[in-house]
């Protein structure tokens, strides 16, 4: 790993910030010396990320929640909005690049991250983000995924996870439960569903973390986490589908269970839920629950989350459809690491430096040539 | 220096053959690089197994390259082959029959033992059974030579038995008196950093070399007198390497960067591997997990306002299939190259073929026209790489550039171009502006420019433009989600509409030969030197052909119909099994002769000869 003070190459304006450097409030804590305001952001609302056109989703989706979210968080992040982009592949999420007034692109199913790839490549100062679900992600975009991952390209990821074919109307998708009834699984599914966070994890991602739908507050705080860590941001959101999968995430949502059957991982903060009666503990490799009420176990039996730490980050993650342990939710992993757009110019730049920008004649005269006379 | 006799001949066929271990593709590469630099003209056919090794001495794991070079105009690697080059039994089994009657053939004898009768399926000696007695013979034991050359070196016997083919390569090129010194200069820089093997292989070459002076197997060498080529600076140049060029060149002239989106595949990789070089000029290439990721990738980059590239062979442009779509319907400006190797599927992957020209034009869902151009020589894939790149942002749609496999690694002198001569190449994006929707000053994406239908390249960064676009139809001028019915219509009309506009860029096509008269040959890809050697034998027996070249398939140009209603008959030989050929017939309604070949190699020029005979002699 680099050294967290190891100054980054020169981008153009409007590059995305190093994550832990967002400027600071006024008012807030130590007085610090102002920032130039540059007029242009500071002045935008959430008007001016609403495009005129109609969102089309099912009343009582999920994704109106994120959208609202994003649309009044962009305001807020230090980039220009003409240097904003959305990608997205194909979904009932995906339609979310129409409903922005920035640059966006829907473009076909499972592919957005080759687009978005390209384009930060070649575009480093862009802010770009890809939209995409379950389906689109997981399944015939799973390729690319993994290998966006990999590859640490500066942009951050929205997983809509609704555990469901919503457009197509109803399918089970890669991430359903085993036995999910569904139009085209009536006896229920027999595939075994993905766990996104390992999956990504597994593809050497550099930011992972997971939020949901019902909890606007949370999912503000890992949008901005994702947006400013400097790499891939891979953020999964559980998101309600109300027609084809009503309800999927109601135990981790809903106000009645939700306490018990989640749990908010923080960094160097003992994993604690059920409004502090329950925590989290190692034992050996193994997570299991202690109850912190019957004087057997306190909170400094609780393991102390490092979201630096890979092996903890698969350890918890695996926390996945289990009966007897809270869901987790927030960031699971974050790594600093060279994005690829970096490397890439870097390369670009070093062998200028080396052999000198090439000019048309010779690109055209290289090698070896002889004159006819 | 020489002592020997010298026969000036006006041209000669050469092809060496070998194990696809043996080095016969780089004893081909220097010897056609020293017949460049004798000032000959030259066409040359590589011609190497799908194998990278395969089992030593079989038929099937036979590699040549076979070159042509003259005096004159040189259209073809040649029908026939003059000196064979045959580094084992195998590789003279599978090359016979290219040899003419009379030509000469040279093999090393240390190879002709029962073991490499055994691999090469034969039951005895050819050298000793008659079955050459219609050739000249010359037995060298290149083996044998090669070590006891090499005796005083420390490389392992398995290097010193891989460097014959430099004792080869000398031996030819004294032969046919090449100059030696390009050959010394490419081993010198190449093995730069290995001291050894470089020795051995630049003593190897000089002692070949010497050996054609000094055995008295050779009576004399021969002598290809320079060609009358136009005056200029030349160098040798590959197809990949032109195509390669011709995208650098575009971006140069531009100001675009290139974005070249790539997967290895044969026989593409190569130009990914040129491109990969061209850091220095800005360009990206990027290696993707897969065929679509490289034309997402390149369509990603063309959305920036970079020249988004990508490039495959066959397979390949299957699956960019659907991706291709998405630019043709976002028009981006976006080019994809495909190499042509022989299908279907996985097919024939390193040889020669024409036949994705129907996938090209029609291999997508809905109605989705877009330019299809093709290269027809080595030197050509410069001149319509620049060209694809130039239509494809003028016109703000993808073109497909089609290179038949064999052009790409075919090599020939090539006319160097002044910079100042390539067409001019100016891009205009569209300017910023103070809102951008909702009001009279809204941006439109889908507003047409008069001339060409393009729609403006607005591209993230710029204020005042932000957009959105994408794969589901889109309502003209303002660019919004649109399920209107006319709509539709009216944007499928404006996407046929606007590659029809390219016919803008056609240049007059040039008739081969007669222009008017018995016989038209109508012709794209690698086939023109064919087309063009059997027109001029067909024009000096009295008959009364000529022969155009496309390098548009789509759109095809109106002066075609125009130039075959001179003409009383029309023929169309492809590498395919009819596929330009059911275009014009579709598009002409003449009733136009297929003349059809899919064995993944090249048309001798005499199977053009041939079917012209037969349809007007």
């Amino acid at each position: 790993m680099p050294p967290a003070d190891k100054a980054l190459p020169k981008m153009p304006p409007g590059m995305k910030k190093p994550a832990g450097k967002r400027p600071a409030e006024p008012g807030s804590g130590e007085p610090v010396s102002l920032p130039v305001i540059d007029e242009g952001p500071s002045k935008l609302t959430r008007a001016d990320f609403t495009s005129d056109q109609d969102v089309r989703w099912c009343p009582g989706c999920g994704d109106y929640v994120v959208l609202a979210t994003v649309q009044r968080l962009m305001p807020e992040f230090d980039v220009p909005k003409e240097n904003v982009v959305f990608i997205s592949g194909i979904g009932c999420s995906s339609r979310f690049p129409y409903y922005m007034k920035t640059y966006g692109m829907h473009s076909i199913h499972g592919r957005a991250p080759t687009i978005a790839t390209g384009l930060k490549a070649s575009r480093p100062e862009l802010d770009v983000w890809i939209v995409t679900g379950d389906g689109d992600s997981l399944s015939i975009g799973g390729n690319h995924i993994i290998h966006l991952m990999r590859r640490n390209v500066n942009l951050q990821i929205l997983m809509f996870n609704n555990q469901i074919y919503g457009l197509t109307k109803g399918q089970y998708s890669p991430t359903s439960e085993v036995g999910k009834i569904t139009k085209s699984t009536p006896f229920g599914s027999i595939d075994h569903p993905f766990n996104p966070i390992a999956l990504v994890l597994g593809a050497e991602a550099t930011f992972v973390a997971r939020t949901m739908d019902r909890d606007p507050k949370h999912m503000r705080e890992m949008i901005i986490e994702a947006h400013d860590h400097p790499g891939t941001g891979f953020l999964e959101i559980y998101q309600n589908c109300n027609i084809f999968n009503d309800g999927a995430f109601f135990e981790y949502t809903e106000k009645a269970t939700k306490a018990a059957s989640t749990v908010e991982i923080e960094h160097g903060k003992p994993l604690v839920y059920d409004n502090g009666n329950k925590g989290l503990r190692l034992d050996g490799f193994r997570i299991e629950s202690i109850d912190l009420t019957n004087g057997k176990w306190s909170v400094d039996d609780c393991l102390v989350y490092d979201e630096t730490n890979r092996d903890l980050a698969g350890i918890i993650c695996r926390v996945f459809w289990s009966k007897d342990l809270p869901q987790p939710f927030g960031v699971f992993y974050r790594e600093q690491r060279e994005t690829y757009e970096e490397t890439l110019h870097n390369q670009i730049e070093s062998v200028i430096k080396k052999v000198g920008k090439g000019t048309i004649e010779e690109l055209l005269h290289a090698g070896d040539t002889w004159l006819v006379e | 220096m020489s002592n020997k006799a010298v026969e000036t001949i006006s041209e000669a066929t050469v092809l060496f053959a070998g194990d696809s271990g043996d080095g016969m593709q780089v004893a081909g590469t220097q010897f056609t690089l020293a017949t460049a630099h004798a000032m000959n003209d030259l066409a040359t056919l590589p011609d190497f197994p799908a194998e990278i090794r395969a089992p030593a001495g079989t038929t099937y794991g036979v590699s040549g390259y076979q070159l042509k070079f003259g005096s004159t105009d040189v259209r073809t690697p040649g029908d026939e082959v003059d000196l064979l080059v045959a580094m084992n039994p195998a590789a003279l089994v599978v090359n016979l029959e290219r040899v003419r009657i009379g030509g000469t053939i040279l093999v090393n004898i240390n190879s002709f033992n029962q073991k490499g009768f055994k691999l090469a399926n034969i039951e005895s000696n050819p050298l000793e059974d008659g079955s050459l007695d219609k050739y000249r013979v010359i037995s060298v034991e290149l083996t044998r030579l090669t070590r006891e050359t090499l005796a005083d070196s420390d490389l392992t016997r398995k290097e010193i038995d891989r460097s014959k083919n430099m004792f080869a390569l000398g031996l030819a090129l004294w032969m046919y008196s090449r100059p030696i010194k390009p050959a010394e200069d490419w081993l010198s820089t190449k093995f730069e950093k290995n001291e050894p093997i470089k020795n051995a292989n630049l003593l190897l070459l000089r002692k070949g070399y010497h050996f054609g002076e000094t055995t008295e197997q050779f009576a004399f060498r021969y002598e290809v007198n320079p060609a009358d080529l136009s005056p200029g600076k030349y160098r040798a140049i590959q197809g990949i390497t032109a195509l390669a060029m011709g995208l650098v060149a575009a971006s140069q002239k531009s100001g675009l960067n290139i974005f070249y989106g790539s997967y290895p595949i044969t026989p593409a990789s190569d130009l990914l591997h040129a491109l990969s070089r061209y850091k220095n000029y800005g360009v990206i290439t990027m290696q993707t997990e897969d065929e679509i990721a490289a034309i997402g990738a390149a369509i990603g980059a063309s959305f920036g306002g970079n020249l988004g590239v990508t490039g495959t062979s066959g397979p390949g442009l299957a699956l960019k299939t659907e991706a291709a779509n998405l630019a043709l319907i976002a028009e981006l400006p976006l080019v994809i190259i495909n190499v042509m190797r022989g299908g279907p599927s996985t097919g024939l992957p390193t040889k020669t073929e024409q036949s994705d020209l129907l996938q090209a034009m029609y291999g997508r869902n809905g109605d989705s026209p877009l330019p299809v151009i093709a290269s027809s020589t080595p030197g050509d894939c410069f001149e319509t790489a620049y060209e694809a790149c130039r239509i494809a942002v003028k016109y703000m749609t993808p073109v497909i550039l089609l290179v038949d496999g064999y052009l790409a690694n075919g090599a020939q002198p090539w006319l160097i171009p002044e910079a100042d001569s390539l067409p001019d190449f100016d891009v205009k994006f569209a300017a910023r502006r103070k809102s951008s929707e909702n009001g009279e000053d809204a941006f439109l994406p889908y507003l047409r420019d008069e001339q060409t239908q393009a729609r403006p390249w607005a591209t993230p960064g710029t204020p005042g433009l932000e957009h959105r676009i994408g794969g589901l139809e889109k309502e003209n001028i303002s660019g919004n989600v649109s399920y209107e019915p006319d709509n539709h219509q009216l944007m499928t009309d404006l996407r046929a509409e606007k590659v029809e506009r390219v016919k803008a860029e056609h240049t007059p096509l040039k008739i081969f030969g007669e222009d008017s008269g018995d016989l038209l040959i109508i012709g794209w890809g690698s086939t023109k030197g064919s087309i063009e050697a059997a027109v001029a034998k067909a024009r000096n027996g009295g008959l009364s052909v000529g022969a155009v070249h496309l390098r548009f398939l789509n759109p095809l140009t109106d002066e075609l119909a125009e130039i075959a209603a001179r003409y009383k008959k029309w023929l169309v030989p492809e590498l395919n099994n009819g596929q330009l050929v059911k275009i014009l017939r579709d598009r002409f309604l003449l009733d136009m002769t297929a003349l059809n070949k899919v064995q993944g190699m090249p048309f001798r020029a005499s199977e053009i000869s041939e079917k012209i005979s037969e349809m007007i002699g």
